[in-house]
């Protein structure tokens, strides 16, 4: 306290000011002028922030909602089918489903499931497809499937609505045989799809193989991930099964890219009208902002200041802003991305701080060319004359 | 002197007034286009989830079992019953029959052919499914084409063109699109990827089916079951099978209505206003009923693969452009705001003025909405061109067809345009009403 009580005498000050480092005059002409003019320098920061919110929410859904789109495809089921090469019936080795689990599993969500069928006889000698799978994992795979209730015990069969009429219309129990062994069977629960599953009977894997001693022969697969990425999974699973066809389901697979493709190229055009019109915003009001202050930028000049440093110091001022413009619309950006990835997808959006960068230096331009539009307008304008108020 | 007033302040001050019309013309036309592009997006998308393939069949009602493994059809072809081909173009006649963009007969027939090279009494059974390909049709005065190239998108044929050549590279003509597919009333077929290389043969060649000598128009990649198949034309299955007119089951693509409580009621329990509601709303449900109607003997189901799935995709992407719209309709009527407030601010000087001379608030705030008003106008017919041209591109580029502007449209933009300029404008011409107009004379801003 002591020494800044001594350094009030007038030559003390100027001795102060004179030593001071020329920065720190330039420093407190910027924040001066955005205390003094609170509400006109809210206003443009307002603008600032809700531009930079509203780019990075769009370029945080934009990336995002492709893999968010992506995971919703999976619904559609398998997008990779491994069956036994030449001929259908063939089965795979008994192997096959733990080799596809330990290609894909690593990272990937991907899932598999292994199907072995056989064509058995009911009591009157009709033909029937009965399935082997595993019904939990076929559950997951499958979601479209309208299931009344999956077989969870002994014996219980999984039976598609066309078959239900044939091997049991009143849901009692049926007896169905396959090379001359016979099986009793309880209906647990209807299937239907709307597809040939329809016509089938599924069982639980391993109580088929007891009975028909027929391995796996066709492996679904769903793997997550972009076509390219499916495409190295298809490769992968063919090198490690040479034995077996691996191939992706056109039908899914072009479906998918269609979608997503035109989702992709519709979303980036709206991202990119809503980004430009938040630049719009912003340059409207800061230019409001730096032509307001003329009659500083009149008294810099009339003071003597150099036309560099009064550039420098609109452009300060500018830059500043739109730093802390971006800053904190980046935090509400991701609030908002995050709060509609909730209500649209039912699932959290993750935070993309990948886009930061873009977000300030889009904002920290933006800032600059609303700045240096009303400067080159004024510069053509005497002092004197924005001084005297015309 | 008050129109005078407004109409000197446009003369003279025409950057001013330029910078806060551009600003409200791009923030109506985004507004614009974002409205049209969200409320069509649901269509165009429904129109690309159809690259995922029929989502109804149809099939016979008392048809017996499918025994089939892996794509190999094990029942007996002549057991089960069929539908009737000249039933099929009353799809046409359902009420939802817009929204039908195709539909495909399937014939499954198993066929005996001559195996690899020459030796004849080597035979293989192979399944051979007749279809329509590209099929000329019509149903009362409507001509339409249907087949599997429109409910089947992902199946791919490589073979002759027109004049017989293999597909040339840079020749229009010569586009996978117009090449390989046979004519739907040839004796031509398809064969699957799969079995041509078993078979070693290629397009041009001959191969005996059923005892005829076929020709192999184009060679089929499907990535399923068709692979190892034979495709033919509708007609000849029919004439191998000796059953002029059956069908087995048909494959439909419709564009249908998010499924939701009221979609699964049964139509049987409903009351007559209800059941009304019910059918003349396009649910896959309503659809398959309808189909049933058309053609006898029939039950149509959903595929559940497709038609589930369709319904979450299109509600996603339809809130998503939903919430962008919200973000760009709040981007622009900032932005338009923003350019009123800026524009108004720097006219308090003239306002100190006229109240100097003795106009009061009230006088002073309606010219200041009078140019909103007029700006808005302007702007807002302006932006709405705009954007209706640029919605037209974003339609054009992406989904390759037109994005229609719904003419209701104009009105509400143009109303929105002048309420958000008004909002825009308030805070600030109170602000600069309320300023004392010596300070303002001054130059004390």
């Amino acid at each position: 306290m002591s020494t800044t009580g001594t350094l009030h005498t007038p030559s003390q000050v100027a001795d102060r000011r004179a030593k001071a480092p020329h920065s720190s005059m330039f420093a407190r002409m910027l924040l001066r002028a955005a205390v003094l003019r609170r509400r006109r320098a809210a206003a443009a920061l307002l603008a600032m922030v809700v531009a930079a919110a509203v780019a990075t929410a769009m370029m945080n859904l934009y990336v995002d909602v492709q893999a968010k789109l992506r995971t919703e495809f999976r619904n559609y089921g398998a997008n990779i089918i491994v069956v036994g090469k030449d001929g259908q019936s063939l089965s795979l080795p008994a192997d096959a489903l733990t080799k596809v689990e330990s290609a894909t599993s690593p990272g990937a969500k991907a899932l598999a499931v292994a199907f072995s069928y056989a064509v058995a006889r009911t009591k009157d000698g009709q033909s029937v497809v009965v399935v082997g799978t595993d019904f939990t994992r076929a559950r997951q795979l499958n979601h479209w499937w309208k299931v009344s209730h999956w077989p969870d015990g002994q014996n219980q069969a999984l039976i598609g609505m066309r078959a239900a009429n044939v091997v049991s219309p009143n849901r009692q129990p049926f007896e169905l045989t396959f090379q001359g062994k016979a099986i009793e069977l309880t209906p647990a629960g209807m299937l239907q799809t709307g597809a040939g599953e329809d016509s089938r009977i599924y069982l639980d894997q391993s109580q088929f193989q007891n009975w028909t001693g027929v391995a796996p022969s066709t492996i679904e697969v769903a793997v997550n991930g972009t076509a390219a990425e499916v495409e190295t999974s298809v490769r992968q699973l063919a090198q490690l099964l040479p034995s077996a066809d691996v191939r992706p389901v056109r039908q899914i697979m072009e479906g998918e890219a269609n979608v997503l493709n035109k989702t992709r190229a519709t979303l980036y055009a709206s991202a990119t009208l809503v980004v430009l019109t938040s630049a719009l915003c912003v340059l409207a009001t800061l230019m409001g902002w730096v032509f307001d202050r003329r009659r500083d930028f009149a008294i810099m000049k009339a003071l003597g200041a150099s036309e560099r440093l009064v550039n420098g110091f609109f452009a300060a001022e500018a830059a500043a802003m739109g730093a802390v413009g971006a800053i904190l619309g980046f935090f509400i950006g991701i609030g908002v991305a995050v709060w509609i990835g909730r209500a649209n997808f039912h699932a959290p959006v993750v935070p993309r701080f990948s886009v930061f960068p873009y977000v300030l230096a889009g904002s920290v331009a933006v800032a600059l060319i609303s700045a240096i539009l009303p400067i080159i307008m004024l510069r053509r304008v005497q002092p004197a004359i924005i001084l005297r108020g015309e | 002197m008050f129109p005078r007033i407004v109409y000197e302040s446009f003369r003279h001050q025409a950057r001013r007034k330029l910078l806060a019309g551009i600003a409200i013309t791009l923030g109506v036309a985004v507004a614009t286009a974002m409205i049209a592009v969200a409320t069509d997006i649901g269509d165009k998308i429904n129109r690309e989830l159809r690259s995922y393939g029929a989502n109804l069949v149809v099939t016979p009602q008392e048809d017996t079992l499918d025994v089939e493994v892996g794509g190999v059809n094990l029942k007996p072809p002549s057991d089960g019953a069929f539908l009737n081909e000249a039933d099929l173009p009353k799809i046409r006649g359902t009420f939802w029959h817009n929204n039908i963009v195709g539909f495909s007969p399937m014939l499954p027939v198993t066929v005996k052919i001559a195996n690899g090279s020459g030796a004849k009494d080597v035979t293989e059974d192979v399944t051979l499914v007749g279809t329509y390909f590209n099929k000329q049709l019509h149903f009362g005065k409507q001509d339409f084409t249907t087949g599997v190239r429109i409910t089947h998108p992902w199946w791919r044929v490589e073979g002759k063109c027109g004049d017989g050549a293999l597909p040339r590279r840079g020749r229009v003509e010569d586009s996978p699109a117009t090449c390989g597919w046979p004519n739907d009333d040839s004796q031509n077929i398809l064969i699957g990827e799969r079995l041509a290389a078993k078979l070693a043969k290629r397009p041009g060649d001959t191969l005996d089916v059923a005892g005829r000598q076929l020709t192999i128009f184009g060679i089929l990649s499907t990535g399923a079951a068709e692979d190892d198949e034979i495709v033919a034309p509708l007609a000849l299955a029919q004439q191998i099978l000796g059953k002029p007119g059956a069908v087995r089951r048909v494959y439909v693509s419709a564009l249908t209505k998010p499924q939701d409580a009221f979609a699964t009621q049964d139509p049987n329990t409903m009351t007559p206003e209800v059941r009304d509601r019910w059918y003349c709303s396009p649910y896959v449900q309503s659809i398959a009923f309808q189909l049933q109607e058309v053609i006898p003997h029939s039950h149509a189901e959903q595929i559940r693969q497709v038609a589930q799935n369709e319904g979450t995709v299109l509600s996603r992407i339809k809130g998503l452009m939903l919430l962008v719209t919200l973000a760009a309709l709040f981007a622009s009527a900032l932005a338009v705001s923003a350019a009123m407030a800026t524009a108004i601010f720097e006219r308090r000087v003239e306002v100190g003025l006229m109240k100097a001379l003795g106009a009061g608030n009230l006088a002073v705030s309606a010219i200041f909405f009078a140019e909103a008003l007029l700006l808005a106008l302007i702007g807002g017919i302006a932006g709405f061109s705009a954007g209706a041209l640029l919605a037209r591109q974003i339609g054009r580029s992406i989904f390759n067809s037109q994005i229609s502007i719904e003419p209701v449209l104009f009105p509400v933009i143009l109303a929105i345009a002048v309420i958000v300029t008004f909002a825009g404008s308030a805070a600030a011409i109170r602000r600069a009403v309320k300023f004392d107009p010596v300070f303002a004379l001054r130059g004390e801003g």
